[in-house]
């Protein structure tokens, strides 16, 4: 059996789902199954977000709802607070600014039902201003650091240590 | 806490703003959150008092421990909490869960921030009339303060990142309250609302989402927070506000033309109930409050000020009756005592 969406690739995901009270039934091609799961977040949460979306937006005819089989697609979850994408539709609130990243599909297509876009053109955070220059200095410190041991080059990692001393010790004489 | 505000009104009721006969206010929110912390509604109580030191901490490197006061919730009572709501500087959900929030006010009650509401950072600005340009540039200028000695949550696509999806991008609400008195008896209201709506702006009660329309009260904001720049959110509001305006006067208008004795007879009956009445419930005197604002509009009377009547609209509230008095009363004293707090306020002369 081929595939419904693209008509080349064998259908190896079979669906079974009730809409609006009749029984549908969809053959899919992986990719295809894929797609349509990133692109249907809303099938994946009945409620309340789902609800209050919706309702603002009114039903979305015509595109696609469809389910991703839950076998086939691990359930996405945000490496920040451990919120996962089905609890976040029924909480309708995501837990951490991770989370915007880790369901980035699936809230651009959320966002774009809401806002009618999913593009910001207002006020930007702008430049780093000069008291977190060391903060977000020492972030990448660190972090080059950590790979600089896993590599085990030593000899970076020293270097590596000395600068975040010093960076710290220059915060403190700062804030004196 | 609280007492001294009490007898002082807000800076936003002096009714000098422009159009602030029928606009009491304008207000500018901003939704922000800084990174590595959970947002608020799944933060446990540790972490947002940490957080709550955390940006008490930048609200002080950012100068605004001269322009007011930082609050921490375990200093709000449930009276306190009510007072506030009363006075639009927390929002009915801001204390549900009490601890490990805080609330900063400045000393003209123009700038106040909740910490931990829905998001870590929900900045407020609120002036006078119709004026929005103003209230978006300061709450922007305090905004960029604090932006530069913390780390905002913001995406170069999405802009700044919410707790809800619904705020993100500007985490701009723009509203306005409005007085409608001319649209209600004319029975254009409905009308006028369901316009609103599908412009894209939300119509809401005096106290917001889920509030009753109280005094002919309403609150006109944005609907959508992305896809648009903040000056462009406000311009529409702006717009659709003075065509309301427009369509208030008009409805006054039609008043004053097919019932003048009717509407004068209104005007005039409410205030004699407010100068000698002995009991009022809260719903009463927003009701006879309006009508008397409406007679001021159509300058059918003169004995009071706009200033006044919006003092009292404020001040007649449950909790700032209490706060007034600094002491807990229950509903029959309190109805007593609203009756002689008015009698003294319009007694008084006035005109102020
Ligand atoms: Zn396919
Ligand atoms: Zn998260």
């Amino acid at each position: 059996m081929l595939c419904q969406d693209c008509n080349k690739r064998e259908a190896s995901v079979h669906l079974t789902q009730i809409r609006n009270n009749e029984k549908i039934v969809l053959n899919l091609c992986k990719i295809c199954a894929e797609k349509r799961g990133f692109h249907s977040p809303f099938e994946q949460m009945p409620f309340p977000l789902a609800e209050f979306v919706t309702g603002m937006v009114g039903p979305s005819k015509g595109k696609s709802q469809t389910k991703s089989d839950k076998g086939e697609l691990q359930e996405k979850k945000c490496p920040g607070c451990c919120l996962t994408f089905s609890e976040f539709g029924r909480v309708g609130r995501l837990g951490c600014a991770k989370c915007y990243q880790a369901f980035r599909p699936e809230l651009t297509d959320i966002l774009r039902k809401i806002h009618g876009s999913a593009d910001h053109r207002g006020k930007t955070v702008g430049q780093p201003s000069e008291d977190l220059q060391p903060i977000r200095e020492e972030k990448r410190l660190r972090e080059e650091l950590k790979r600089a041991i896993e590599s085990e080059n030593f000899e970076a990692a020293a270097r590596l240590r000395d600068e975040i001393r010093n960076l710290s010790i220059h915060q403190q004489l700062e804030d004196k | 806490m609280f007492e001294e505000m009490a007898h002082r009104p807000a800076s936003w009721l002096t009714g000098n703003g422009p159009e602030s006969y029928i606009v009491l206010s304008s207000r500018i929110r901003l939704a922000r959150n800084i990174t590595d912390f959970q947002f608020p509604p799944s933060a446990d109580t540790d972490t947002r008092e940490k957080i709550v030191d955390f940006i008490s901490t930048a609200f002080n490197k950012a100068g605004l421990g001269n322009k007011g006061k930082f609050i921490g919730s375990d200093k709000i009572t449930p009276i306190d909490q009510n007072f506030l709501v009363e006075r639009h500087l927390i929002s009915p959900e801001f204390m549900r869960d009490g601890t490990g929030r805080g609330l900063f006010i400045d000393n003209g009650e123009r700038l106040s921030i909740m910490v931990n509401e829905e998001d870590h950072i929900r900045l407020q600005v609120i002036s006078s009339g119709l004026s929005m340009p103003e209230c978006w540039e300061y709450a922007s200028q305090i905004d960029s303060e604090i932006a530069a000695k913390l780390e905002y949550a913001y995406d170069d696509k999405f802009g700044y990142l919410t707790s809800c999806p619904t705020n993100v991008g500007t985490g701009l609400r723009a509203s306005i309250l409005i007085h409608l008195p001319g649209l209600v008896l004319t029975r254009e209201i409905d009308n006028v609302i369901s316009r609103i709506s599908k412009v894209g702006l939300v119509v809401r009660g005096f106290y917001g989402e889920g509030t009753d329309v109280m005094g002919n009260l309403f609150q006109i904001s944005n609907q959508t927070t992305l896809g648009r720049s903040e000056e462009e959110i406000i311009d529409s509001l702006a717009k659709v506000t003075k065509q309301i305006i427009e369509y208030e006067l008009n409805s006054q208008e039609t008043l004053m033309k097919d019932a003048p004795d009717q509407i004068e007879d209104k005007v005039w009956r409410s205030y004699g109930i407010l100068l000698h009445a002995r009991v009022l419930t809260s719903g009463e005197v927003m009701n006879l409050l309006s009508a008397l604002r409406l007679g001021v509009c159509l300058q059918l009377i003169d004995k009071v000020s706009l200033p006044k009547i919006n003092e009292l609209l404020i001040i007649t509230q449950p909790a700032h009756i209490q706060k007034y008095y600094d002491r807990e009363m229950d509903v029959t004293e309190r109805d007593m005592t609203r009756a002689a707090l008015v009698r003294e306020k319009l007694g008084a002369g006035d005109k102020a």
